[in-house]
């Protein structure tokens, strides 16, 4: 065979063969699909975190709470402007919905990322690595506590625009719900893949993960690329809410800090810096409470997530993708 | 690595070398300096409630035991301050060593545990709780204290949700959501200590504190507290210049962690009981602000953020609203600043950072410190930290 083609091969089979293992452990569709939205939310949110940390090396604790918002942000659209209530059968029309609410809420969140990442980081970049971390607590605890007082401590019920219709398939039943948001979930993915690797833009953000001084010598405006990743590492935090909110149908304001954890462990997993090691680690991290849950030990799942954090941070730092960095990692 | 710089220099006139004077004479006898200082600090705060602007606010025995559960936060920030100010570790799970403390007393002295019955006394347990919440520090400290500092601020985060929730659910030994109630209170050769009279709790309180901080002075001037501080500011210089960083680093976490188990044993024998979601993230967060607004490294300063935060969260934010309800301020009467309480303090950490990253009161080092500039030639390479240069490894 041609080496191109087992380039492109080779990773496709991969992905089936495990897809397939992971169907078969988690005894079936139910389950499996469960999986599957599940670790696309953590991925898009964990896709965030890499890219932030990828290029000013900040883990941004306040990326968790950025996806909660934008839950919100999508939940308020739907029932306020749309004035949502039930279910749309018209797929034409659905469509349309989703794209009202979803483009919009990354818009708003990307500009939200954008303003936070001037106003409470960029002041900080050449002070101690303590003093930007500790912002970022502080962001998080105020965007979490302005949903709060503005919605309220109780769940917010995000309205339920998806017909239940599911269809069988392989001895489950599959909703299209689901299938549609890990579509746009992949999808959001692979455009991401490819503006980071063939546009100018995500040349510029490479090269300045890499060697700031040097990207800046080399005319690339430093400034004006950075916001662009915080842009769009909150957009797709936004598009991870909109996801969790029409399919788990209620939003609360703390949902950032347990699935923001989560996700980062997810980043961690699959190699800090890493865009493709971050959507992995989304979906292993998601098989791993999936299957807790499956064998009957749902509470402890949370436990089990950061204990594997710990593990891996101990043993692999580098993440699965990761290049080895030794002590320094 | 000089010891602090401030008596070095010229000799000032007036005022000014009279100030200096003093601070020379506290600093060569700091034991008695504390002692002396808490006796006049704990003699007075409880005569200041007397009198009307605070006696208007609640009782004075209220107010009495108001300050020892501040007391458990000076505490407990005292603790977190050897590991964030001297140190420079960022440890977000730190209410995960005070829950330790607390399980670990009441487990031994409360006859409603489901597995176990005791009665140990109070005073030995508070030395025990310590050890047991120092040796998980180890525990958790020996693997990932060779990690760099914003990955042990993520470990620590995920540490302080798992200790909650094994407390939460593992309920055949913690009785899960329900907690441990029925502890049982102090006592001193004889004298029982009651729910009714807040006093001794509070004498108890500041004794604590003042051996606590006569030992967090006396390792901050030590050689193992110069290796502290070298490590912050440059761990690589501090390892070129013999400092073992990782017992360096877990000393400074396992003494931190001690001091939440000592808070932990005061405030389950205080409040008799202890339930999981006594230690939830927004305590960590809520020790954290402490810290960063008193000045981190400032061992009196941070005691003073402790003190001030608790007072102004458990007491003037519930007072405000009555306040502006009397006045009838049209906009202000209707916000619940309790509700806000939170908002408050990540509006106070962000803008502390920006704008007096020392803090309130700063240590004149930790001050200097964070007021590098970087140098412009260099670069970001040999800035304020040396872990801060851009990924070029990788």
């Amino acid at each position: 065979m041609r080496p191109d083609i087992v380039r492109v091969l080779q990773p496709i089979v991969i992905i089936a063969v495990s897809l397939v293992v992971v169907w078969l452990l988690l005894g079936g569709t139910q389950q499996f699909m469960n999986f599957l939205t599940l670790g696309a939310i953590y991925a898009l949110i964990a896709l965030g975190y890499t890219m932030v940390y990828g290029i000013i090396e900040l883990i941004n604790f306040a990326h968790g709470d950025l996806f909660m918002f934008g839950a919100f942000v999508a939940m308020w659209i739907l029932t306020v402007p749309l004035g949502m209530t039930g279910a749309v059968d018209n797929p034409l029309q659905l469509t349309v919905i989703l794209v009202v609410v979803m483009l919009p809420t990354m818009i708003v969140m990307g500009l939200l990322g954008t303003f936070i990442e001037r106003f409470a980081y960029r002041p900080l970049r050449h002070a101690p690595r303590l003093a930007p971390l500790i912002t970022a607590i502080g962001v998080s605890f105020i965007l979490q506590n302005v949903i709060y007082s503005v919605f309220g401590p109780s769940p917010v019920n995000v309205p339920q625009v998806f017909p239940l219709t599911r269809f069988e398939f392989l001895g489950g039943r599959v909703s299209f719900l689901s299938l549609f948001m890990v579509a746009i979930a992949v999808f959001l993915m692979v455009l991401l893949q490819l503006f980071v690797g063939r546009t100018r833009l995500g040349r510029a953000m490479r090269s300045t993960a890499q060697d700031r001084e040097a990207a800046e010598l080399m005319g690339v405006d430093i400034n004006q690329t950075i916001a662009i990743t915080f842009f769009i590492a909150a957009a797709l935090a936004g598009a991870g809410g909109t996801i969790q909110g029409l399919y788990f149908g209620s939003v609360q304001f703390n949902l950032g800090f347990f699935v923001g954890l989560k996700a980062f462990t997810a980043a961690v997993l699959g190699g800090i810096g890493n865009t493709t090691g971050a959507a992995l680690g989304g979906f292993v991290i998601a098989f791993i409470e999936v299957f807790a849950t499956q064998l009957g030990y749902s509470r402890w799942s949370e436990v089990a997530v950061f204990t594997v954090l710990i593990l891996v941070l101990v043993f692999r730092p580098s993440g699965i993708l990761g290049q080895q960095l030794g002590e320094r990692a | 690595m000089t010891a602090s710089a401030g008596a070095a220099g010229t000799r000032p006139q007036g005022f000014r070398g009279m100030r200096d004077r003093a601070g020379t004479l506290a600093a060569s006898h700091r034991s008695i300096t504390i002692i002396v200082g808490w006796i006049i600090v704990a003699t007075a705060l409880p005569l200041l409630m007397l009198v009307p602007p605070f006696s208007t606010f609640q009782t004075q025995s209220l107010w009495i035991d108001g300050f020892t559960n501040a007391g458990v936060f000076i505490l407990l920030a005292l603790g977190l301050n050897v590991v964030v100010g001297f140190a420079g570790l960022l440890d977000l799970g730190y209410a995960a060593f005070y829950a330790i403390g607390a399980y670990t007393y009441a487990f031994a002295a409360s006859p409603t545990v489901p597995w176990i019955s005791l009665h140990v006394p109070f005073w030995p347990m508070l030395l025990v709780g310590a050890a047991v919440a120092a040796m998980f520090g180890l525990l958790l400290g020996a693997p990932t204290l060779r990690l760099r500092g914003d990955y042990l601020a993520i470990v620590t985060l995920g540490f302080g949700e798992i200790v909650p929730a094994v407390f939460l659910n593992a309920d055949k030994v913690t009785n899960g959501t329900n907690g441990i109630g029925g502890v049982y209170k102090p006592d001193l050769f004889g004298y029982q200590f009651t729910l009714g009279n807040p006093v001794p709790y509070y004498i108890a309180m500041v004794a604590i504190i003042a051996i606590v901080m006569i030992l967090v002075y006396r390792l901050q001037d030590s050689r193992l507290g110069r290796a502290w501080m070298a490590v912050r500011e440059d761990e690589l210089a501090a390892a070129s210049n013999g400092v073992n960083t990782v017992t360096t680093k877990l000393l400074a976490f396992a003494l931190g962690a001690s001091t939440a188990g000592l808070a932990g044993v005061f405030t389950a024998s205080k409040l008799t009981f202890v339930s999981p979601d006594q230690f939830s993230f927004a305590v960590s967060f809520t020790i954290l602000a402490m810290v960063v607004l008193g000045g981190m490294g400032n061992v009196w300063g941070v005691a003073v953020g402790a003190f001030l935060l608790y007072t102004i969260q458990s007491v003037l934010l519930k007072q405000l609203n009555p306040f502006f309800h009397t006045l009838n301020v049209p906009f202000l009467k209707d916000i619940d600043f309790v509700q806000y309480q939170f908002l408050l303090y990540g509006l106070a950490l962000v803008l502390m950072m920006l704008l007096r990253p020392e803090g309130l009161f700063p240590s004149s080092r930790r001050r200097r410190e964070l007021h590098t500039e970087v140098d412009e030639y260099v670069g970001d390479e040999l800035g304020p930290d040396p872990s801060s240069s851009p990924m070029e490894q990788s």
